[in-house]
């Protein structure tokens, strides 16, 4: 008895260091990966702040020797990254209103109410997941030459107030697990099927609407394409075909890789902090509304 | 795919007087279906005027010769009939996009897999992990493409002159070589794509498997590798399909990256299909044959999407709901 004992108390003492070492390797590791992942923007921040020469030295220093700060103000204002910068958050800031509250609208109708074809109609909004730009771009760059649209924002925003398929399904997942009960009681009441979306649906779906809001962002933020075709002039460029146009202006004689490198991180920024602001919703807007399959 | 569990049954069903009138809705219900109709209205309005009528649009200048600045001529299917037998570019660049899906596609889901895996286990400063894995994919994609440019370029870049350095290798010509620059494309993509969106929603469906599938595993004895293969693996499968298909379908219209990075070259080594049909479309503006070229794409995605649903049924495992 006592010796089995001994024995069982030996093996969990050895079973626990095993998971002990295990889980401090496992710690190593994930650190380890973390840090290759974040490299990338730590090298461009790094480089962002070396002098023009500095940069193009070999072998490359880790570390600018002064932090060369001003490249950024130089980047904003004699690489014009100001005016894309602007740009972009024009382009952003109207078409995620826009996006966020038509989508909200859309998937309201879609979980709340009954009536003929709506299963259809739904299965049609999803089917737009699955659909290639390119094979609705080249009527749409027709459609937006006719309408003088071409080398405005419009092509760019005015979609978006239609809703987008992603986001009407997002939202409309997440809406059908809210308790109609709430619904109904405040329909008894008299209250009507507008004033119950926004006085009862909406602060419920607070976590779901930042999901949306957040991709909506970066969707918009980061768009490539259809800048290109839509926009003909550099001085409406939003800021990633700005980051594009820069590198193209890049030859031998004036080194701008510095400026690039600082282009690269005012482009990504924006995008960070929103997400740091809203991170704890996002994650729970992917959670909670049960996207799996 | 992504609608299991919808239509809710509302509580109107449930009352005496909802179908007083054998065939016909009642008031109540006729106005229910009018506001119904109302709320998704901009929707509708959108999807005719930006999707289902470019998409009908698109499909007839397929058939179509289409200058830029005149009126499309019928020419019925020539424009298909250049695409598969004469233009060589058009099976290149088909090529290209199919190996970039295949490389792709099963390393990031299979990365995204891993990575949710070893975020779910309790490490210390566990969230500070999923924010640093999941940053690389907030990157806007002409930034990535410029910071990766950056790192792997050939003589100065940090990655060659370390190997030059610490190993005395010459590393390879990244972008600039046609053996190098798919590859060099792939990295990028698996930088922002493994610990993307893909990844919470791979934590989400993780968090989703009974504790108690892994107890009772545990009392088999099975290892980590079994405990994967047969409890993890087949409760995430739909998580799996659905990472599947969105991949496949995103991998497909790759444009950004390499338009930046390579414009498609080197020798055509990056040519994708996206960048042929941007080519003939926007910059030899022969938008009849980019319409074809877009609806050939649009073909393959649909066949490739609905291939992969009704085969689903053999390796995906629906916790619950095994009728449906």
């Amino acid at each position: 008895m006592q010796v089995t004992r001994n024995r069982s108390f030996s093996a969990n003492a050895m079973y626990r260091t095993r998971t002990r070492i295990g889980n401090t390797l496992l710690f190593l590791f994930t650190a380890f990966l973390a840090l290759g992942f974040m490299f990338p923007f730590l090298w461009g921040i790094s480089s962002s702040l070396k002098t023009g020469f500095e940069v193009l030295s070999y072998p490359p220093s880790l570390l600018p020797k002064v932090p060369q700060w001003y490249n950024y103000v130089e980047a904003w204002t004699s690489a014009d990254l100001g005016r894309f910068f602007w740009n972009s958050t024009v382009v952003t800031g109207v078409s995620l209103i826009g996006q966020v509250a038509s989508s909200f609208i859309v998937a309201y109708g879609f979980s709340r109410f009954r009536f003929p074809g709506r299963d259809m109609l739904f299965i049609l909004c999803l089917s737009g997941l699955m659909m290639p730009v390119y094979v609705t771009i080249i009527p749409l760059f027709t459609m937006f030459i006719a309408l003088g649209w071409i080398n405005t924002f419009r092509p760019l925003i005015v979609p978006t107030y239609f809703g987008s398929a992603f986001a009407i399904f997002l939202l409309r997942q997440f809406i059908m697990s809210i308790p109609t009960e709430l619904d109904e009681s405040a329909l008894i009441d008299g209250a009507s099927r507008w004033t119950i979306l926004i006085r009862i649906i909406m602060p419920n779906c607070q976590p779901a609407l930042a999901t949306v809001a957040i991709v909506g962002f970066m969707s918009s933020w980061n768009a490539f394409l259809g800048p290109l075709i839509f926009l003909d002039s550099v001085k409406k460029y939003t800021l990633p075909l700005g980051l594009w146009f820069l590198k193209g202006t890049i030859d031998d004689v004036f080194p701008r890789d510095h400026l690039l490198m600082a282009g690269a991180m005012i482009t990504t920024l924006p995008v960070l902090i929103i997400f740091f602001f809203a991170q704890n919703y996002f994650i729970k807007g992917i959670v909670m509304s049960g996207i799996k399959g | 795919m992504a609608t299991r569990g919808s239509t809710t049954s509302s509580p109107a069903t449930r009352l005496p007087f909802a179908r007083t009138v054998r065939g016909r809705m009642s008031a109540a219900r006729r106005r229910e279906a009018l506001q119904g109709y109302l709320y998704i209205s901009p929707w509708i309005v959108g999807y005719l005027l930006f999707v289902a009528g470019p998409l009908f649009a698109s499909l007839y200048y397929s058939f179509t010769y289409y200058p830029f600045l005149a009126n499309p001529s019928w020419i019925g299917l020539q424009n298909y009939a250049t695409a598969f037998f004469k233009d060589r570019i058009f099976w290149l660049s088909v090529w290209r996009t199919v190996l970039w899906a295949i490389t792709t596609v099963p390393l990031g889901i299979a990365g995204s897999f891993f990575a949710a895996l070893l975020l779910n286990r309790s490490i210390r400063l566990k969230t500070v992990w999923r924010v640093l894995f999941f940053l690389p994919s907030l990157t806007p994609e002409v930034a990535a493409a410029l910071l990766w440019m950056w790192i792997l370029q050939p003589d100065i870049g940090v990655v060659n002159s370390t190997l030059k350095a610490w190993f005395g290798i010459n590393g390879p010509q990244w972008f600039a070589s046609p053996s190098s620059a798919f590859p060099s494309l792939v990295i990028i993509s698996l930088w922002t794509g493994i610990g993307s969106i893909r990844m919470l929603i791979f934590l989400a469906g993780l968090q989703g498997v009974p504790q108690e599938l892994y107890d009772a595993s545990m009392v088999d004895g099975v290892n980590w590798w079994q405990k994967i293969r047969h409890v993890t693996l087949p409760m995430i499968s739909p998580t799996i399909l659905l990472n599947l298909v969105l991949g496949i379908i995103g991998s497909l219209q790759v444009f950004g990256l390499a338009f930046v990075t390579t414009a498609g070259g080197p020798a055509y080594a990056t040519y994708f299909f996206a960048l042929h049909l941007y080519q003939t479309t926007f910059r030899s503006f022969d938008m009849g044959y980019g319409s074809a070229l877009a609806w050939f794409l649009f073909t393959v995605i649909l066949v490739l999407t609905l291939v992969q649903i009704s085969f689903s049924r053999r390796w995906v495992y629906y916790a619950g709901d095994a009728g449906n």
